[in-house]
């Protein structure tokens, strides 16, 4: 109880003291309409009101389909409200309007009840057809299964090989304000999702953990990542260029921050990617050959170590030139900034960098090592493509 | 027996059968409620006034979506419509009390309980429940925090609470109606609530299913929503919607009963189509149950379960359309006035009819592919619950408040409180479908950046909004303790029972029953 | 309210008594109606084919002839859940098939972890209306699947695409979710699994 108590007090101060900043924020904020420094947003981007047309043919009759229903809804309510409006301002007390006494109709209520019938009718016979064009089975040319992590994509080519996952790179300094936000804050990733324009792709679309739902505006594509189960949604793309959109389906902590990118190119550009993606991808899975156990990665990680570092940190780890390794907050922190420190080096000191001078395979070892070594006893490892992923990555 | 009047102290409001007493603590718990909800959503709105993370973190931000959702549905909206069936409904209908009043205190006194255990979960390590108020598995059950526990008992007991308060609702109508009092007599608050109280029964039991089953995959190894052990989780939204989507017309029916009531009295003529707004009730009632599946456009569903689904809710049209074209005929060739009551009456019509065609927008299937699940669906459903139901509650208060009390409210505070209420709820919600359409999708704490210009102009509304109700809660006081008598008919000359007793309604009323003619 | 009732405490006892009884049996009944949602929904599902739902247990050929006039596009998709080390492919990505033929193929897992693991695969067919088309006469995702520390396993799946498979389907994809479900298993079940594993292994690999 008094656990709960202290709890409630502390976040409700803090909710509190953050609340009562307002008036400064907003004060700082309304007279740039953003925070100093942001990138500038396209003043046509900062005023749509409206759905985009998009860059396919579904989207686009989609587009025309939510106009239509939309000059429609204007219609009747002209009318209803013109109606409403003509007998507030005509009828009223004050004007001197004396009340009829009429309360029904059947013919009239009859009316209003077949013609929205009819209007509807009328709407929904371009929504059928626009549904059967969506759900069109025949066969694709490229197809690509989407998998919606907490909080990522991963992209796989199917039957290529290709497989990679899409990290928002938005910094967490521009989320919390401390550097100016980017032109696609939010919106941005490390590897987009390439596709060709004028072909017919297919998303197959699941999830690992949660439900997710993958959609991208501009494709007019919205459709659930449910674990265990498949769905299927395609498209094709007529313009080249680069769609971003957003998970559509609440996922947990960081559900806001997981965009989608869509990079849309010709058809040769296309090819060429998909190559130089292979020619990677096999890099990563030789890497990934060579996953070992513990003991091999801490006895290579060794060899490693006496080669190249012990002459600064000493053969027992406990320091020389260089630092102590034993107990610290690098060998024993998070993993990250283990990695960190080995591939890029700690600038203003003598240690280097070492993502360069050593193989993938080495850095791990030897961060493994660093790691378990001397009473470290971290148990946790590292992998070559660990390593590779985070050097790519950064 | 006879006139005696209430007992004094607390216990006259712990051990009260009395509908009026009832009514009353409904009526101020789901202010309470509303003005916790409106914190929360204030919380919201003011992480959104900007791009980044100001105020909150994303985990707490997504408290407090979830528990504002929870909170205005089942804490604000639902127990005031009950407050008000507990004080109207006996005197509409000329009976002395509710037909169960042991049972209807005991429906009341367990909603606090409910919500103190829901809202003390903010509180609990790993935070309350933040999986948004539909709470989809498996984030709400794999992935919830272990708070979700007592969210599933406050869930059991407010459902527990309304299907008992429809039970009453339903006996007291059915049984105690007066002499003369024939079913296509009642007014049309009486017949929403008896059609509403119908759905709760029908929808309250499926919502505590599917929340048991959670409780079950939770915490005794069943796997309902698991695929990993047979399960489905899209079989969870089609519980959910089953009990979700009638569950929005039981925030909106008794709506239609209070708007019927007072656009007759302020433009002095009486209702057009009395008969087809009760059939009208009856058919959006019943298509509530064939149309849950459009909350689920985009989880793949076969052709043949969209085209139906896409059907079914186009057709609730009809029905609505039909109430609004007699509202509106009502009012036409009236003597009008504009009084407060009035002003939320037609503010009620004319947005709820925005929130309406926005639903038929995302009725559409392919179209809702590019609205589900973004700020359009929010400014949609916030235009029939803000405007429709909330207004229509204040319209009530301002209404009926005379003869609960005795005093005319101030009405220069009231039209200001409208007219307050009026633009911050139309600054916020409106430039929510903009953002909707542009892209910006629902539930998430932080937008790119050509969002922030419409965002930040629903924050200030929002706030606008906000402390306008507060000013509500001072002109309520206000009158409570003081201010013009009211007369017994209070408006000129009022359709109904409830203008033929005193101002203040007596403690006890139809102790004897009325004759209808 | 014109008809007769018996009246006196007593009968209004037996008539609570009734009451009473009937109330208790409608909450038990609702409490197992609940249960009975999942052979329903699936029922429901198997019917109309929502979800791409497909059989769960074996299905039995009628004697079905090969429709050779028509090719369709069978595709293997393998995904893992969350936390399942797995590594789980098909061994081929991509069949061409004739209806009513009956088709054999074979999923790869290995199991990297330093302990015994059991997972369950669930299938999904998309797109869903083919899902009441597609049969599988054998499948791994009947059974649980269990593998020893570093022991791998080819996974046998037979299946037939039904030759009323509407025309306008040219592609059907076939996708397997593994789970890891090692955390519900008794604990006899994996000790007890070095040995029966080998001969598992032995029978389904060739």
């Amino acid at each position: 109880m008094r656990l709960i108590t202290t709890q409630l007090a502390r976040k409700g101060l803090l909710v509190l003291s953050r609340v009562a900043a307002l008036p400064a924020l907003l004060a700082t904020s309304a007279a740039t309409w953003a925070a100093p420094g942001d990138a500038v947003v396209d003043e046509a981007q900062r005023w749509v009101l409206n759905m985009t047309e998009g860059v396919t043919a579904v989207s686009r009759e989609i587009f025309d389909l939510h106009m239509l229903i939309f000059w429609i809804c204007v219609a009747i309510a002209v009318v209803v409200f013109g109606v409403m409006f003509w007998s507030m301002l005509m009828h009223r007390k004050s004007a001197g309007a004396k009340a009829a006494s009429f309360h029904e109709s059947t013919m009239v209520e009859i009316a209003w009840t077949v013609l929205p019938f009819m209007i509807l009718v009328l709407m929904a016979i371009p929504a059928t057809s626009s549904l059967i064009k969506i759900y069109d089975t025949s066969e694709a040319d490229i197809d690509i299964k989407i998998v919606g992590y907490q909080w990522k994509w991963q992209y796989e080519y199917l039957g290529e090989d290709v497989s990679f996952f899409s990290n928002l790179t938005t910094s967490q300094d521009e989320i919390y304000g401390r550097a100016p936000r980017g032109e696609h804050y939010l919106l941005e990733v490390d590897e987009p999702l390439v596709i060709p324009i004028n072909k017919k792709v297919r998303f197959l679309i699941t999830a690992n953990d949660v439900l997710h739902a993958w959609w991208v505006p501009a494709l007019a594509v919205k459709r659930d990542a449910i674990p265990g189960y498949i769905n299927d949604a395609w498209t094709i793309v007529e313009e080249p260029g680069i769609y971003r959109g957003q998970c559509a389906e609440l996922c947990g902590k960081a559900h806001g921050f997981m965009p989608i990118v869509v990079h849309a190119m010709e058809e040769q550009d296309y090819s060429d990617w998909l190559v130089e993606k292979k020619k990677e991808a096999l890099e990563i899975a030789k890497m990934n050959e060579l996953v070992l156990p513990l003991d091999e990665m801490y006895a290579r990680g060794e060899e490693v170590y006496l080669q190249s570092c012990a002459a600064c940190h000493g053969v027992d780890g406990k320091g020389g030139v260089g630092p102590s390794m034993v107990g610290t907050a690098i060998t024993t922190g998070p993993m990250q900034g283990h990695v960190d420190v080995l591939v890029n080096g700690v600038q203003g000191s003598a240690m280097q960098a070492f993502g360069n001078q050593l193989s993938e395979l080495d850095l791990a070892a030897v961060v493994t090592y660093e790691r378990n070594a001397w009473g470290n006893n971290m148990g946790d490892m590292v992998q070559a493509v660990d390593v590779l992923n985070y050097k790519k990555n950064q | 027996m006879g006139d005696h009047g209430p007992a004094k102290g607390f216990g006259r409001w712990l051990y009260t059968t009395n509908h009026k007493d009832i009514g009353t603590m409904y009526l101020w718990f789901s202010f309470a409620m509303f003005l916790m909800g409106g914190v929360f959503a204030l919380v919201i709105r003011a992480e959104l006034f900007q791009p980044g993370l100001q105020l909150v973190e994303p985990e707490f931000f997504n408290q407090m979506t979830t528990m504002h959702g929870l909170v205005m549905v089942f804490g604000a909206v639902m127990p005031a419509f009950v407050g008000l069936a507990n004080w109207l409904i006996p005197m509409m209908i000329g009976a002395p009390d509710m037909a169960l009043p042991r049972m209807n205190n005991w429906s009341f006194w367990i909603l606090p309980f409910a919500f103190a255990m829901l809202t003390s979960t903010l509180f609990m390590e790993g935070g309350g429940p933040n999986f948004g108020w539909t709470f989809y598995a498996p984030l709400s059950t794999t992935y919830a925090p272990p708070s979700v526990t007592y969210f599933i008992f406050a869930v059991h007991i407010m459902g527990a609470s309304s299907i008992m308060g429809s039970i009453n609702i339903i006996a007291t109508i059915l049984n105690m109606r007066a002499p003369g009092m024939t079913l296509m007599k009642m007014p049309l608050f009486v017949w929403t609530w008896l059609i509403t109280a119908y759905l709760l029964i029908a929808v309250m039991p499926v919502l505590a299913g599917c929340v048991t089953m959670m409780l079950m995959d939770i915490h005794f190894g069943t796997s309902f929503f698991s695929a990993a052990g047979g399960g489905d989780p899209v079989l969870f939204q089609h519980v959910f919607w089953f009990f979700g989507h009638p569950e929005v017309y039981i925030m909106i029916l008794p709506a239609f009963g209070i708007v019927s009531a007072i656009i007759p009295t302020f433009a002095r003529k009486p209702l057009f189509g009395y008969a087809s707004m009760v059939y009208a009730t009856a058919s959006i009632a019943f298509l509530s149950f064939i149309v849950w599946a459009h909350h689920m456009f985009t989880v793949g569903m076969p052709i043949a379960g969209e085209l139906f689904f896409m059907y079914a809710t186009m057709l609730i049209a009809v029905p609505t359309g039909v109430k609004v074209f007699n509202w509106v005929t009502t009012m036409f060739r009236g003597s009008m006035t504009f009084e407060t009551p009035m002003l939320f009456a037609i503010a009620f019509v004319i947005l709820f009819s925005i929130g309406g065609f926005s639903g038929l927008m995302l009725a559409i299937a392919p179209a809702d592919f590019q609205y589900h699940d973004t700020y359009f669906v929010v400014a949609h459903f916030h235009y029939v619950l803000v405007p429709g139901a909330i207004f229509s509650i204040m319209a009530a208060v301002y209404y009926w408040l005379p003869k609960w009390c005795g005093n005319m409210y101030d009405e220069r505070l009231g039209k200001a409180h409208f007219w307050l209420s009026f633009i911050g709820l139309n600054v916020t919600f409106f430039p929510m479908h903009f953002v909707g359409l542009a892209g910006m999708p629902r539930r998430i704490p932080d937008y790119a950046l050509q969002f922030a210009d419409f965002n930040q102009i629903a924050s200030m509304g929002a706030f606008l909004f906000g402390f306008s109700q507060v000013f509500f809660l001072f002109i309520v006081i206000k009158t409570i303790r003081g201010g013009a008598q009211a007369t017994d008919e209070v408006w000129e000359s009022p359709e109904g029972l409830e203008w033929t007793v005193a101002s203040p309604a007596p403690y006890h009323t139809f102790t004897t029953p009325p004759a209808v003619k | 309210m014109q008809h007769e009732q018996p009246t006196g405490p007593l009968s209004a006892k037996i008539d609570l008594r009734r009451l009473i009884t009937r109330l208790v049996a409608v909450v038990v009944g609702m409490f197992f109606f609940g249960f009975a949602l999942v052979p329903l929904y699936d029922l429901f599902c198997d019917v109309t084919g929502l979800n791409g739902k497909t059989n769960s247990t074996a299905f039995i050929p009628a004697t079905e002839l090969v429709d050779t006039s028509r090719n369709v596009t069978v595709q293997f998709v393998a995904t893992n859940n969350e936390g399942m080390p797995w590594e789980f492919r098909p061994e081929i990505f991509k069949l061409s098939v004739h209806p009513g033929e009956e088709i054999e193929t074979t999923f790869f897992a290995r199991n990297p972890q330093r302990m015994t693991m059991v997972a369950q695969a669930i299938p999904s067919v998309s797109p869903g209306r083919a899902a009441a088309y597609f049969h599988k006469t054998e499948c791994f995702c009947f059974n649980q699947q269990l593998l020893e520390a570093g022991g791998t396993v080819d996974m046998p799946l037979r299946f037939i695409v039904d030759r009323d498979l509407p025309t306008s389907v040219n592609t059907i994809t076939l996708s397997y979710t593994l789970f890891d479900v090692t955390a519900d298993q008794p604990e006899q079940v994996l000790s007890a699994a070095s040995v029966s594993m080998a001969s598992y292994v032995n029978t389904v690999t060739p």
